[in-house]
């Protein structure tokens, strides 16, 4: 994706900035959460919001889930168009009811009548020793349940193009933040989580994945943080003279099919790079994809590199055996070229 | 009032929380200076920290066996050790070794304590649930054993709460619900959150008694505990009680704590229950200052002994993360 501009922000900087102009544009948008305001969100992606709206438009919430989200979603259907933050994933569970019962449904029972425009920011993700309860990434179990888009961004632009897409959009979309993309200053340093991004508006298609590296070789589809994990893998096995192509998702409900059926009859493998729990998941998913759409093309079966089916253990040596990584990746492509 | 042994265990309890908490502070950023990285360090991940809290613990399990259960919430080492969990295997289990409670699976969020009945959750107001569940086991066995459940004032606002009252008050079981008022979730303060000033109002909700306990005074918690724990005991039913205490510290170890002044702190740090409970007993007659001393010194060495213990396990063989998701 080549961006015209030098100007470069966070991941989190280019969310809060993208909710800012939305928020400018649109006086129905506004925002709810716990420590939303004031602290500008647990992982940065509201700041500077409450200094400029003030608290009318951006309201901390008790620690009420089920009651802000329910009031998002019965706002949204009376003409609002709300941001609600779920501070981590893992506490979908509290609420869950709302979003896929409520929020997911509304639009299909009232046979289309009724439209619920609510996105719901949550953070995914673990590597650093969170534990069981805030370290998921869950976005194949949302995936699972039909009604909502789902966004899941890797980079700074993209990350404020599907933002601004998600407020504009007429559906509920659950957009989800890795907190290893955020650029926060107190997680582990990640260059690629700092990138150009234009200050003016603009919009990326929810639904598009997008090829984040060409190559001939092997096609690895993977999203979120693992975008940048596979990245650096592809760095070493070029040095090996393995080309690898990373297709970031970028986008879980819908799924790009096509842009993973067109790669993997280019590249002929196919590698599926996930964060979320092996089973029954994304990367299920996208293997049954590439082998409905281009079975004639594989040269080996499919493989995937994901969260083994175990609750994340605190622990750093488990949880890193668990988690994919740089090594691991180019450690499974490797076996799928020979 | 409690005995003068009472007394002088409860400021036992204190120092050894405050002790092993302040040790547990120290270590937690190493690695993590200059630059924070919470994943960097010996012990990564979210550290909630209970400095101010201690007395809550302490006038609360003072009432407490270890056949009694206790749910505990993201901030749980105070409780966890005035109930009487094993310093050296909660501090392994922090240092997420195999020695640990939990092999080091659970980590500082996610104890659990056969021994002494004791479970935590990060989610917030999720262990109250789980407390009414213990009590409704004691009551099918006939046994007078009782439930305590801790939370913060912001888990009053769940649904879980309202909940949990709801059915144990229904039931009649032997639950005493805590509610430990620091005045703030993360940077959101009581008044922002909470539709009224103090909760223990909310149990006349539910038909159940309410007590507020106004100034995180030990003796006061200790008394209207001992009250609720009795009836509770002997099959009345549940109780809840609020006490309004002090978070002295950031909401996690990092929070730069933009949302508060100065002053507020310099107030906490000041007004520390723990030194203050410390004076008035000696001032009283109950402990004398070479006691005193000699408490610091004796949990100094407990505290001691549990970090190195700690560092010098082992960690669990990385493919232990495959095992123990079913029983
Ligand atoms: C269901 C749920 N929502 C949000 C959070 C994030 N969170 C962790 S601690 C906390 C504040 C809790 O405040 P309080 O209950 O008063 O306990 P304290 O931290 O003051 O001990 C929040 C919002 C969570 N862990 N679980
Ligand atoms: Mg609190």
């Amino acid at each position: 994706m080549a961006v015209e501009t030098q100007r470069l922000l966070t991941t989190s900087k280019a969310i809060s900035e993208a909710i800012a102009q939305e928020m400018e544009r649109d006086p129905r948008v506004f925002v709810m959460g716990e420590d939303i305001g004031v602290y500008g969100g647990i992982f940065g992606a509201t700041e500077g919001l409450l200094a400029k709206f003030g608290p009318e438009r951006v309201m901390d919430t008790p620690i009420s889930e089920t009651a802000f989200i329910g009031a998002a979603v019965g706002a949204a259907v009376s003409g609002m168009r709300p941001i609600a933050e779920l501070m981590f994933v893992d506490f979908f569970g509290v609420c869950m009811d709302q979003i896929y019962n409520h929020m997911a449904k509304i639009h299909y029972e009232s046979g289309g009548n009724v439209k619920v425009p609510v996105v719901i920011t949550t953070a995914i993700g673990g590597g650093y020793g969170d534990a069981a309860q805030h370290s998921q990434t869950l976005y194949g179990m949302f995936a699972h349940l039909p009604g909502m888009k789902i966004v899941v961004p890797s980079t700074p632009y993209d990350a404020k193009g599907l933002m601004i897409s998600a407020i504009r959009d007429d559906n509920p979309v659950i957009y989800m933040f890795h907190k290893g993309v955020m650029g926060l200053g107190w997680m582990t340093p990640n260059p690629r989580a700092t990138g150009p991004v234009p200050e003016e508006p603009y919009t990326i298609p929810i639904g598009k994945a997008d090829v984040k590296r060409e190559g001939r070789d092997v096609t690895v589809v993977t999203l979120s943080l693992m975008v940048h994990r596979a990245l650096d893998a592809a760095e070493d096995l070029a040095k090996e003279g393995i080309e690898a192509e990373v297709l970031d998702l970028r986008t879980v409900i819908p799924l790009d099919r096509e842009a993973i059926v067109e790669s993997v009859k280019k590249t002929h493998r196919l590698l599926v790079v996930d964060e979320d729990y092996r089973s029954f998941g994304l990367s299920g998913e996208v293997i049954t994809t590439a082998i409905e759409g281009a079975f004639d093309h594989l040269d080996a079966p499919p493989a995937r590199l994901a969260y083994p089916d175990v609750p994340i253990p605190y622990s750093r040596p488990l949880e890193q055996f668990c988690l994919p990584d740089r090594g691991k990746i180019a450690a499974a492509v490797r076996q799928l070229m020979s | 009032m409690p005995s003068d042994e009472t007394l002088r265990e409860m400021h036992h309890q204190m120092v050894r929380i405050r002790l092993f908490e302040e040790t547990i502070q120290k270590i937690y950023f190493e690695g993590k200076t200059p630059a924070f990285d919470i994943a960097a360090g010996p012990v990564p991940g979210e550290m909630h920290l209970a400095a101010g809290q201690e007395p809550v613990a302490a006038g609360v399990c003072a009432h407490l066996r270890p056949t009694d259960a206790v749910t505990a919430t993201h901030r749980p080492h105070h409780v966890a050790l005035a109930h009487g969990m094993d310093m050296k295997k909660l501090a392994a289990e922090i240092f997420g070794k195999d020695t640990g409670l939990g092999h080091g699976k659970g980590g500082h969020m996610h104890l659990f304590d056969p021994a002494t009945n004791f479970g935590c959750s990060g989610i917030i107001a999720e262990g109250m649930p789980t407390a009414v569940g213990h009590a409704l086991a004691f009551k099918k066995q006939g046994r007078d054993d009782v439930a305590v459940s801790f939370f913060g004032e912001g888990a009053a606002n769940q649904g879980a709460f309202h909940e949990s009252l709801n059915l144990a008050a229904l039931w009649t079981l032997p639950v005493v619900f805590v509610c430990e008022d620091n005045a703030w979730a993360i940077s959101v303060p009581k008044e922002k959150a909470t539709a009224i000033a103090n909760n223990s109002d909310r149990a006349a909700a539910y038909g159940i008694p309410g007590v507020l306990v106004p100034d995180n005074d030990p003796v006061a918690i200790y008394e209207a505990a001992g009250e609720a724990v009795a009836r509770a005991r002997r099959g009345a039913g549940p109780s809840l009680i609020e006490i309004k205490t002090d978070r002295l510290l950031g909401h996690f170890e990092g929070d730069p704590q933009a949302y508060r002044t100065k002053e507020e702190l310099a107030l906490l740090k000041e007004r520390d229950a723990l030194r203050a409970f410390e004076r008035r007993l000696i001032d009283a007659g109950s402990l004398t200052a070479a006691d005193a001393e000699a408490t610091w010194t004796r949990c100094r060495t407990e505290v001691d002994g549990a970090i190195e213990f700690a560092r010098t396990s082992p960690y669990p063989e990385p493919a232990a993360a495959l095992q123990h998701v079913f029983a």
